[in-house]
């Protein structure tokens, strides 16, 4: 399959008073067009750098990217001018965020706000802009769209909120989506609606998504690979079933065990990972996990692991590399 | 409305009458009452000692406002709540002071509950101060055994909240909601701002210190696995009511009350098998406003199985069977879930 977008050895550093911080570091990673990638993570595993800096839009300075390539549709983003990039972004490439209040302009009408970048991507004239933005609003389930698309953006729930996000996202008919945690702000029962209406607007305009989550049982229904990362590395990728089934890193299989199933008989102690992730600023030497992985060998602390295949499509970066099928069929059969 | 009274009174801690807390809308410049947001509109339950009762439901529907009022934080408008046999609605000043000393709270967010300029002693021992339970050595000597409760180390006792992690603080917290020897702590959320990874420790802390110290709950979240791992009892809040009360195993395995329905099946499961089976009830819509909630069944907007009943009679919050209180409807006399009682 076509790779939409690839990649390489993307490295980004942020020089801040107290040190560099060493956000990410040597991801490589690609999506196929149509396919949807969930990027998994803490908060500080550099989840949204990754993704902030492929497009162009971490703060700089402090942050820079220091090295890598982001090729996409042919061409790499890094190299392009700000001219050039900014006609993409929005346009080919587009990205949603977590708290659709901060990213909104509140003294803008939505409608102002949605039809600048259609008019500005697409060339077309004001009203037809309208008519597009209000075709949006009722394909992402806002009722009475033609009347609230002369709201601002506070006259609207959470919920509603990013379901306007989630419009202009897609105004131009993007190949790739990128969401950054769209759900995390919102309250389940909203955040059911939001991934019905992801799911369904991939399926029919065919667009790659990328979803940036902290939550390992989202992804479950919803991705077709999925990327884990740790420190600013990617420590495992897999598609779906293997993942989840069949881990293979430390980590991956440590947030299986901590995490609660609502359709599981309850422990009596849940399983956690002990300590904390490493300061990104004196970066670890060796695995970035070693600290705090059960399995750590001496090699461990002094060398760290690349990224090797372990199955199809299915990379780990780990020395030990533990068959997590048979941990956590053990986890599980000890407390049922 | 039918008083929950499936235990003994000995037995019980906390019982919760009919429990309001109406917020009052000002408009103009005579700062006339134009409406109220009804963030806790009639609640009673009780909970026994030693176990934890589980409160979820969505931001705002009035869970947190809930907790606050059972501990006097924020002054009910109606109802009562006895903690033993004292009713903490009728005092005031100093016997309430003192009844605090017996109930405390872990906030969500530790970056905002631990003040800045504190160091982690002086933190933890202010509660020890003031109710005058200890001082000097003996102060010194609490804060190294809470330190060592809750799993941090004695030498963080001067060091400042600053320089540590959320899930550090939280602990932090804990140990001094734990400073002057409680017998219920309210938990509000008390993992919510925490990374996955840390979230069980926590957990884990909050379950021992449990079964270590007699302990009894009050554990708000929105997150019902959570709140299934560490509950004995839930209830499930929405608009100011509570729609479902059942013990841990009944509301999983059989929710009787819609909204409960759709909760349970909005939660997503960490396998791809299980997800790809399963069957979601996506509701419409938002949660409407508590300043003008539905007639009848507040939850009659969004349940795809209401009735012309549901729009004008609100239903009664009634024991259906083995103290599982449900408020629907639909719901039969044996604690069925008939969507065709409407026929």
């Amino acid at each position: 399959m076509a790779r939409l977008l690839d990649v390489q050895n993307l490295k980004t550093r942020f020089f801040t008073q107290n040190g560099v911080v060493h956000a990410v570091n040597d991801v490589s990673f690609h999506v196929n067009a149509q396919e949807t990638v969930g990027i998994v993570g803490e908060s500080g595993s550099g989840k949204s750098i990754t993704m902030l800096s492929a497009m162009r839009l971490i703060p700089s300075p402090p942050g820079k990217i220091v090295g890598g390539e982001v090729m996409f549709q042919g061409r790499d983003l890094l190299k392009l001018s700000v001219r050039e990039m900014r006609s993409l972004r929005g346009n080919r490439l587009s990205m949603i965020f977590q708290d659709p209040m901060t990213s909104l302009n509140p003294v803008l009408r939505v409608e102002k706000q949605m039809t600048e970048a259609i008019q500005l991507h697409l060339g077309m004239a004001r009203s037809e802009a309208k008519a597009r933005a209000v075709e949006l609003l009722e394909q992402v389930g806002i009722p009475g769209a033609r009347d609230r698309i002369r709201n601002y953006p506070h006259q609207f729930s959470g919920g509603m909120r990013q379901r306007v996000m989630i419009a202009m996202g897609l105004a131009c008919n993007p190949d790739l989506l990128i969401a950054d945690e769209p759900t995390t702000a919102l309250d389940v029962t909203i955040h059911a609606q939001i991934v019905e209406i992801v799911k369904q607007l991939k399926e029919e305009r065919g667009m790659a998504v990328i979803w940036i989550t902290h939550d390992l049982s989202l992804l479950a229904g919803l991705a077709d690979r999925i990327l884990v990362m740790y420190a600013g590395q990617i420590v495992e990728q897999a598609p779906l079933h293997a993942l989840y089934h069949h881990p293979r890193h430390p980590y991956t299989i440590g947030l299986l065990q901590s995490i609660l199933r609502l359709d599981e008989q309850r422990q009596e102690h849940l399983k956690s990972i002990d300590g904390l992730p490493p300061s990104l600023v004196n970066y670890p030497q060796g695995c970035p996990f070693a600290p705090r992985c059960e399995f750590a060998i001496a090699k461990c602390h002094s060398e760290d692991p690349p990224l090797e295949p372990v199955g199809v499509n299915h990379q780990v970066a780990c020395w030990v590399k533990p068959e997590g099928a048979d941990i956590l069929q053990a986890s599980q059969s000890a407390t049922a | 409305m039918v008083q929950p009274q499936t235990q003994q009174r000995n037995d019980t801690l906390l019982r919760v009458r009919d429990l309001k807390v109406h917020f009052p809308i000002l408009r103009g410049l005579l700062q006339r009452q134009v409406g109220a947001v009804k963030a806790v509109d009639g609640l009673s339950f009780d909970i026994k000692r030693g176990e934890t009762l589980g409160l979820v439901g969505e931001s705002g529907c009035g869970k947190s406002t809930t907790g606050r009022a059972i501990l006097q934080i924020e002054q009910p408008s109606a109802g009562q709540v006895y903690f033993e046999e004292t009713e903490l609605t009728a005092l005031s000043g100093e016997p309430l002071r003192q009844m605090r000393r017996r109930m405390q709270m872990v906030f969500q967010d530790p970056y905002a509950s631990l003040n800045p300029r504190m160091t982690i002693g002086d933190v933890i021992s202010e509660p020890l101060e003031i109710f005058g339970l200890a001082a000097g050595r003996e102060k010194q000597a609490r804060v190294q055994y809470l330190l060592a409760v809750v799993g941090l180390s004695p030498e963080f006792t001067y060091r400042y909240p600053h320089e540590f992690s959320g899930g550090q603080r939280q602990r932090v917290a804990i140990a001094r909601a734990l400073a002057v020897n409680p017998d219920f702590l309210v938990c509000d959320e008390p993992i919510a701002a925490l990374d996955v990874s840390v979230q069980a420790q926590v957990i884990n802390l909050v379950q021992s210190l449990q079964r270590e110290l007699g302990l009894t709950y009050l554990f708000i979240a929105h997150d019902l696995s959570v709140v299934r791992h560490i509950s004995d009892r839930i209830a499930v809040m929405y608009l100011g009511k509570i729609v479902e009360l059942a013990d841990r195993v009944s509301l999983y395995e059989n929710p009787l009350h819609p909204y409960t329905q759709a909760l349970l099946s909005a939660i997503p499961i960490p396998d791809p098998t299980v997800e790809a089976k399963r069957q979601r009830i996506v509701l419409e819509g938002d949660v409407p406003s508590p300043t003008n909630p539905p007639s009848g069944c507040r939850f009659h907007t969004r349940c795809p199985w209401a009735i012309e009943r549901c729009h004008q009679i609100e239903p009664e919050f009634r024991d259906v069977g083995d103290g599982h209180y449900v408020a629907c409807h639909l719901v039969d006399a044996l604690g069925k879930f008939d969507p065709a009682l409407g026929d």
